[in-house]
């Protein structure tokens, strides 16, 4: 045990230097970007790969905490962290009005109501005054942090790490508690758990705010590293690649989400200019492709891959 | 009596058949996507897609093949059903003993190409579509006038509705449906041939999105995004009334049409949620929905 324990730690440390040294390599603001929607899409794997429950309706989350956070920053002028910190708590009271309405109903009935809740967020950001409408917060400021000025990018570069890191931290930590446990028990036989005696409407809903809270933490971040917030974050679409991202990395893997927001923000980068309204289509035929052929996602398959190649059966 | 709390009656009656035409396309939108549940196990997310087809299809054949309304009203829909029917046969049939929600992914995925697809040829502003000849102007009911295009509409889909009841209530082969949809395997057995009835179901629900999209042409705007908005509004429909009975389908659909009409009238800023906050309080008073039965 110690000597995987050992393995998995210096897995871990070659990827957080290798974050570290990232922007030598590459421009910063698009690492950041791959970060802010990877720990998207790791909230999202918490809710649908632990415990089963795909919601459609993800977008409200991360444009909520966008909107907030940027309000905060640039009209109540807030320091950052609070800024960042009121985004999350947000999200998190929205995931517990939209997680308790939802979780009352199951399966396919729950995705299309955390759907319709968020389309309703969406008419309510369009009307909102706060949210700037069509045109969207602008020019939000950075601030600093701990007297570091954050209008560098290199500056907020490593504060991005660092929240990603710490969440990841988080994340892995729930999976592994007692708590992500139950969680699993839950996707694996719902009422098996509940005759075992546990309040599974609480731990779902648990799940969902804690799932709702970390994507409100990215959109939080997202709008500092962008300085401005908009409707994408909060529109269907952006429910839809969560859980493109999440599918194409692999569903219910650690570093599943990872994997597939990279994936997924690098393909949008590279094709973005060269066939324009086409993106859609072409992230529609890999939705459609991994349905068919390549449910376990990239790293879903590499673990499968790697246990046959081992000997090991599956 | 010309006003009622302040609001011209005539505005209200008009909102008020407003409603129910949208109503009308809620309700032949969730009856397909019952339908297809009932047989399949899938949600059906390209739906309002392939509604969008419906109607983009009957724009290009006025547009390039000089086809006119009532034509495309065949034509159209008739077309959208083999596009579902090959759907149906090339992707989703391998589906079927998966969980539900790999289909709603691969719906989803179609919706998203299909639409794409649009955008890239039309742009995402709408094309008008004309009113056909015989349906324009207004009936002169003598408290309001009732436009003849909207009539029509919310006549031709309550006949559809019912036709669709019909059918599967009454006739041989919606026996069969309901014996598949009960029990594929004992009806397999009893040598009905399943799996065409399941490709021609698909091909039949997505059929009535068509009609309900070509229905739709004149009276709103044609394009790309006209779909996906629709989509989630039904989607709130169908959590509401629940898709166990077909007539509580069609009654949802059209009382939420009606209720969203009050609203731009009443209180136009909740208009566009309304749909959504009905919603949320049939979920807090009746999980299971109007029309559901308890899971």
């Amino acid at each position: 045990m110690n000597s995987v324990f050992g393995k998995t730690g210096a897995a871990y440390l070659a990827g957080v230097i290798l974050l570290l040294l990232a922007p030598l390599a590459i421009y910063p603001v698009l690492v950041m970007k791959v970060l802010c929607f990877a720990l998207f899409a790791c909230a999202f794997n918490l809710l649908l790969g632990y415990t089963g429950q795909l919601s459609f309706g993800h977008a409200a989350f991360l444009g909520s905490a966008a909107y907030l956070t940027g309000h905060a920053l640039k009209v109540w002028e807030v320091p950052t962290l609070l800024g960042l910190l009121l985004g999350t708590a947000g999200a998190a009271v929205l995931g517990w009005v939209v997680g308790s309405l939802a979780i009352r109903r199951q399966g396919i009935y729950f995705t299309m109501t955390t759907l319709a809740l968020a389309q309703m967020m969406f008419f309510v950001f369009i009307r909102s005054p706060f949210t700037g409408g069509e045109d969207g917060l602008q020019d939000v400021p950075r601030g600093s942090v701990f007297g570091i000025d954050l209008n560098d990018d290199g500056n907020l570069y490593y504060l991005v790490v660092a929240i990603f890191c710490g969440a990841f931290w988080l994340i892995r930590r729930i999976i592994d508690s007692p708590f992500g446990q139950i969680l699993k028990a839950i996707r694996e036989n719902e009422p098996r758990t509940i005759s075992l005696g546990y309040d599974v409407a609480r731990y779902k809903l648990l799940a969902f705010v804690l799932s709702a809270a970390l994507a409100g933490l990215a959109g939080a971040t997202k709008t500092l590293v962008f300085t401005f917030a908009t409707l994408t974050d909060a529109h269907w679409h952006a429910s839809g690649e969560v859980v493109l991202m999440t599918l194409v990395g692999g569903v219910g893997t650690v570093f599943g989400p990872l994997v597939g927001a990279t994936i997924i923000v690098a393909l949008q980068n590279l094709l973005a200019d060269k066939v324009g309204s086409l993106v859609t289509v072409i992230m529609g035929g890999i939705f459609v492709l991994c349905v068919l052929a390549f449910r376990r996602g990239v790293v879903g398959e590499s673990i499968a891959l790697y246990r046959r190649m081992i000997g090991e059966r599956p | 009596m010309t006003e009622l709390f302040g609001i011209p009656l005539a505005a209200l009656y008009g909102q008020l058949v407003l409603g129910l035409v949208n109503g009308s396309f809620y309700a032949m939108l969730s009856l397909g996507l019952a339908v297809i549940f009932g047989m399949l196990n899938i949600i059906n997310f390209a739906h309002g897609a392939l509604y969008m087809a419906g109607a983009m299809l009957a724009w290009m054949g006025l547009q390039y093949l000089g086809v006119g309304y009532w034509w495309m009203l065949l034509l159209s829909p008739l077309a959208v059903g083999v596009i579902g029917i090959v759907i149906e046969r090339l992707l989703l049939q391998w589906l079927y003993k998966l969980d539900h929600l790999y289909g709603l992914l691969m719906t989803f995925g179609l919706a998203l190409i299909m639409e794409g697809l649009f955008r890239d040829s039309y742009g995402v502003a709408g094309q008008p579509y004309p009113i056909p000849e015989g349906l324009g102007g207004a009936l002169n009911l003598g408290f309001m006038m009732l436009p003849k295009y909207r009539a029509w509409v919310i006549v031709a889909s309550l006949a559809i509705c019912f036709l669709t009841w019909y059918m599967i209530e009454k006739t041989r082969l919606g026996a069969y449906l309901r014996a598949a949809t009960e029990n594929p395997r004992l009806t397999q057995a009893f040598g009905i041939n399943v799996p065409l009835m399941v490709m021609l179901t698909y091909g039949f629900g997505v059929g009535l999105a068509g009609l309900a999209g070509v229905l739709a042409a004149p009276a709103t705007q044609v394009g790309p995004l006209m779909g996906s908005n629709l989509i989630i509004v039904v989607f709130a429909v169908v959590v509401i009334g629940g898709m166990g009975s077909i007539l509580g389908t069609v009654v949802t659909g059209l009382g939420l049409g009606l209720i969203e009409g009050l609203a731009k009238v009443f209180w136009p800023e909740v208009s566009a949620t309304v749909v959504f906050i009905i919603m949320a309080i049939v979920l807090m008073l009746r999980p299971s929905g109007l029309f559901g039965r308890q899971q």
